[in-house]
């Protein structure tokens, strides 16, 4: 059962061949049985899935036409809050916060039927690509135990390898959905900023961090991103667009996909093993019609000096609000205003957290500010710029999530900088507020590589139908860990 | 030597919408701590802005008020600091891109002049909650009621060189917000608050002095007072060869005192930037004409009309028409009335003097403006003497009903009867046979004098009712 | 940027940092301005700020009350209540 795509089990479901409580039973006892293994998991809500199991299962029986995802379970990252549910984005600081509201994303899944089955492990306030900073303890690669799944939605990206869910949300700031993705062998989608609702998702880099989901595979991620992506007045920076439906576009051929090679994302940092998948992968596509064309990203190794101004100088401000009053972790006995201030928040966050409210601080400061945020906002600008005139003569952008497959613990543990290189392909669509995906496109040392596809804005229909016709053909993406039980 | 004061004022006006600038939830004043803040005026994780329509339509209506440029773009930013009455630790503000450009208004002098004070610019902005220090052993309360209510931040050039010149300042600027029915005014409620920037130097001298910002000024009165005491200081200061710290302070309206809250060296570095949850505002010129169109009058057009088409000094004028609620209460009884100059009258004395004393704005006093009317109508037709009418405003006050029921259940009647006057200065005249006789010997320049004598004897024993000038007139016959 | 700049630092953004980890502190703070520091290479002259993704303006929101009093159920979250406030420190303007 724990084989079945998103699809498959739509179609059980409604042929009645198991029920949803039946398959909820089933992933809640396997993540029970499995997780120890991977952590991948900071929540479980039994009691809670079995209830919606079986109000989706009277849908199931009564309509003719059930909810989209009715009856069908998934797992929330726990950066999303869900009412009454621990929400902990992964911190110290929200250890025993249970969120008196829901986020959009999590109303959509609900009102379409979806089962949540639990809450998935993340860096904390999804701040790493290597799911070490958790207070909750690492998540392990299904892969390769001694490994990194990526970050920050590595739990969501474990759980799916593992096959303890069927599908999961995850939220990208600057990666945290492909590298992950790319790192477990599985598919994930980030799609145009501002095409999923931001409410309700603990914020750490609000211009920059946007909702999306990750799977098997591109029908799957078609299915729940259908579902997911809204307009949403609550949020300012959601863009009024209608739902689409992302399955519908799937099996157009992609014969007349002229597909961009940026000669940056190919640069000596990138792992030889990782290239040639990366290549192979794209005679794969052109063997389908598409037509490569050879373009340069001139701004790109700006990406990752631009993105670690940004995104610490808005987490500084965006992580203010955990002061230790009105929710969160609070220190013992402070001893005035300044004490409870700075303990709280002192003993709340890990050192990963700290170092970037820290950097964005300075960032923001009083005589630093040109030299630091304005500057990276003009980058930002020039990095834009340079996937627009690329988007003149191509529709996609094709190469590598990442540098490499996934390393073990540990390997860049005290050095940031060396873990920040770790997004330096993926940042730039982050920056540029562009959709982007990656999928399984081979294996290195028993290890996964990803094949990174950017698409132009809201553009997530032609992403999906690249990645389904590719996996029409190749057969990665089924691909599981030697090991899984 | 000879000093010159320099003053600019910063001031809060709450905006008087239904809901807060960036949430659904209520702004009404005085509800129970924390019944009225949300999840997104607690800033509870994942909860975004969602700006209030309302609040940009009162800035405008407030930029065209003051002549000022409207900014066809404006963005918010956030300004951080922590505070535990400031749930995201950012207030969400205006810096380099206001909705409100420069702009100017203009105030009476007591010399009969206009003087031009310039606006700088105002911006939108939230304000935030409040802390109570009292019976919590040791601790403080915090009430995020308040935190979220729509502020516009009006800044002035320092261009007020006395105090009397920042109240009418203040006071203009309460004129104006409260005429444009954007705020509803109440200063005891902090609906208005007023930060002011002092400074002296000597007269002639082009550099300003180091400033200090005092905070937290919530009445005309305690603005006089605090600008008095702060420059004396200042002066006091200077004069004994020290210097001015640049530092804000804080009045404290129970003592009547201001204290040093802060120095320039403990300001706080806001690390201003532009709020990534919120995209800029575009407004086109459509949608400023339609607000201008929609402008309620203006106190410095009403003031003009009332001297058209009332004939009031421009003195009365001015204050009538400096609160919009005076004003609607002035013209409706100069209406019902007919006599605007009685009205004014009767308005800034007795009424005001009343509403002073016991605290109460004019929405509040217990008498309505028909009520007025009818008291000055028999005042007009001589039933009342202004004496006696004193005393049916008194009842009126204290709701004893309206003038006609009262002076007739307290026989406050003016004998206006010749016949019975007659009788009167007869009889005084009778009784007092003495001063008479003192009267009739007298010079002609010494005789108006004496006379007084006599209307007061008459008026005592007509217990105030005689009407006056016919006492005088038969008296003087009499007395020949 | 020296140990005594990093305390400074973390008074404004209100972190406790420990003694004995001000010194790695400020060595990785160093290592990622270092990395932001490439940022001076790139001509800017001209080129306007970005501070979103997509060139959109603000919708506004109706004024209208749409919140209920949520106070019991949100207060729960909180360390230290009383009366219905939250507790912190004597606050000391």
């Amino acid at each position: 059962m724990h084989s079945l795509s998103i699809a498959e089990i739509i179609d059980k479901l409604r042929k009645k061949e198991f029920s949803s409580q039946e398959i909820t039973q089933f992933f809640l006892k396997r993540i029970q049985q499995n997780d120890q293994k991977y952590n991948s998991f900071i929540s479980l809500c039994e009691e809670q899935a079995l209830t919606q199991a079986r109000a989706a299962d009277a849908n199931l029986a009564a309509q003719t036409a059930p909810s989209a995802l009715c009856g069908v379970p998934i797992a929330h990252k726990d950066i999303f809050c869900t009412e009454g549910l621990r929400t902990t984005c992964g911190s110290r600081m929200l250890q025993n916060f249970n969120p008196p509201y829901n986020a959009t994303v999590v109303e959509n899944f609900l009102s379409a039927g979806a089962v949540t089955l639990g809450k998935t492990n993340m860096d904390e306030f999804a701040m790493g690509s290597s799911n070490e900073t958790s207070y909750f303890g690492a998540v392990k690669n299904p892969w390769d135990l001694r490994c990194v799944p990526g970050g920050s939605s590595g739990g969501s990206a474990a759980a799916v390898a593992a096959r303890l869910v069927p599908g999961a949300t995850a939220t990208d700031t600057g990666g945290s959905i492909r590298q992950p993705a790319a790192l477990c062998g599985i598919t994930g989608i980030k799609p145009t900023y501002g095409r999923v609702s931001r409410w309700g998702m603990i914020a750490f880099a609000s211009s920059l961090d946007q909702a999306g989901v990750m799977a098997r595979d591109a029908r799957d991620a078609a299915l729940l991103l259908s579902t997911m992506a809204s307009h949403d007045h609550r949020d300012s920076t959601s863009m009024d667009r209608p739902r689409e439906d992302y399955s519908r576009q799937l099996d157009k051929p992609i014969s007349e996909l002229r597909i961009g090679i940026p000669k940056e994302y190919f640069d000596q940092g990138l792992n030889a093993g990782t290239e040639k998948a990366v290549q192979e992968a794209i005679s794969s596509l052109t063997k389908l019609g598409a037509k490569t064309h050879a373009i340069s990203l001139p701004h790109t190794h700006l990406a990752v000096p631009a993105y670690y101004v940004i995104a610490p100088a808005e987490c500084s401000t965006n992580l203010s609000r955990f002061d230790g009053v009105r929710y969160g972790h609070r220190c013992e006995n402070p001893k005035d205003l300044l004490d409870l201030y700075k303990r709280s928040r002192g003993e709340g966050f890990g050192a990963e957290v700290k170092r970037r409210i820290l950097v964005g601080t300075y960032a923001l400061s009083s005589g630093y500010y040109d030299a630091y945020y304005r500057k990276a906002q003009q980058v930002r600008r020039l990095i834009k710029q340079d996937f627009v005139d690329a988007f003149k003569e191509v529709d996609m952008i094709v190469g590598p999530t990442c540098p490499s497959p996934a390393f073990e613990f540990g390997a860049k543990g005290d050095d940031p900088v060396a873990m920040y290189l770790e997004d330096i392909y993926t940042i730039a669509a982050n920056l540029a507020g562009l959709p982007a995906m990656s999928i399984p496109c081979g294996l290195v040392d028993n290890k996964p590589v990803g094949l990174q596809l950017i698409g132009n804005y809201f553009a997530e229909g032609s992403l999906l139908n690249a990645a389904h016709q590719f996996q029409c053909h190749t057969d990665f993406h089924t691909q599981t860990p030697k090991d899984l039980t | 030597m000879e000093w010159e004061t320099v003053i600019g004022l910063e001031v809060h006006v709450q905006l008087a919408t239904q809901s807060k600038i960036f949430s659904g939830s209520s702004t009404r004043f005085g509800a129970e701590a924390n019944t009225q803040a949300s999840v997104i005026d607690l800033a509870m994780p994942g909860t975004l802005p969602s700006p209030n329509a309302e609040a940009f339509r009162y800035a405008v209506m407030f930029g065209l008020a003051i002549n000022a440029t409207i900014a066809k773009r404006s963005v918010f930013e956030r300004k951080n600091y922590f505070y535990p009455d400031l749930p995201k630790g950012y207030q969400t503000t205006q810096l380099e891109a206001p909705i409100v450009g420069s702009g100017a208004v203009d105030i009476a002098l007591d010399n009969g002049e206009t003087k031009r004070i310039r606006i700088h610019h105002a911006h939108l902005e939230e304000d935030a909650g409040k802390s109570l220090h009292e019976d919590f052993h040791g601790m403080s309360g915090i009430d995020l009621n308040r935190a979220g209510t729509p502020l516009i931040e009006v800044v002035t050039e320092p261009d007020m060189r006395n105090a009397p010149e920042a109240v009418a300042c203040a006071k203009k600027l309460h004129a104006i917000v409260t005429s444009l029915g954007i705020c509803d005014g109440n200063m005891s409620q902090g609906s208005m608050r007023f930060d002011v920037n002092i400074s002296v130097r000597l007269k002639g001298e082009e550099k300003l002095g180091t400033r200090t910002e005092t905070k937290n000024l919530n009445s005309f009165r305690f603005m006089e007072r605090c600008i008095e005491q702060e420059v004396q200081r200042q002066i006091e200061v200077l004069e004994d060869g020290g210097t001015i710290q640049q530092e804000t302070r804080l009045y404290d309206g129970d003592t009547h005192t201001a204290r040093s809250m802060r120095s320039k060296e403990e300001a706080n570095d806001y690390r201003y930037f532009p709020c990534p949850d919120l995209l800029p505002v575009v407004i086109d010129d459509e949608y400023i004409a339609q607000i201008r169109q929609a402008l309620p009058e203006l106190p410095d057009q009403r003031q003009q009309r009332f001297i058209a088409d009332y004939k009031l000094s421009n003195y009365d004028a001015d204050i009538l028409s400096a609160n919009a609620d005076i004003a609607h209460f002035f013209e409706a009884t100069a209406k019902a009335c007919g006599d605007a100059k009685l009205s004014a009258n009767w308005l800034m004395g007795e009424v005001s003097a009343r509403l002073n004393a016991e605290e109460k704005s004019i929405a509040e006093a217990p008498l309505s403006p028909e009520q007025l009317a009818g008291l000055i109508r028999r005042i007009s037709d001589a039933t009342v003497s202004n004496k006696i009418a004193k005393k049916v405003f008194d009842a009126m006050w204290q709701g004893e009903g309206d003038a006609d029921s009262i002076i007739e259940a307290k026989g406050l009647k003016q004998v206006s009867d010749t016949g019975a006057i007659e009788q009167l200065v007869e009889d005084v005249i009778a009784n007092n046979a003495k001063q008479v006789e003192n009267y009739r010997n007298a010079d002609e320049a010494k005789r108006p004098k004496m006379l007084g004598f006599f209307v007061g004897q008459i008026m005592k024993a007509s217990k105030g009712q005689a009407n006056p000038q016919q006492v005088n007139k038969i008296l003087l016959q009499k007395l020949k | 940027m020296e140990p005594s700049e990093i305390e400074k630092l973390a008074d404004l953004a209100r972190l406790e940092i420990t003694a004995d980890t001000v010194n790695e502190t400020a060595k990785s703070i160093n290592e990622v301005l270092a990395l932001v520091d490439q940022l001076k290479s790139a001509d800017t002259d001209n080129v306007q700020p970005m501070s979103h993704p997509l060139d959109v303006t603000q919708v506004l929101r109706p004024d209208q009350v749409t919140e209920s009093c949520q106070r019991e159920k949100l207060l729960e979250s909180a360390p230290a209540t009383e009366r219905g406030l939250f507790l912190v420190p004597k606050v000391i303007e």
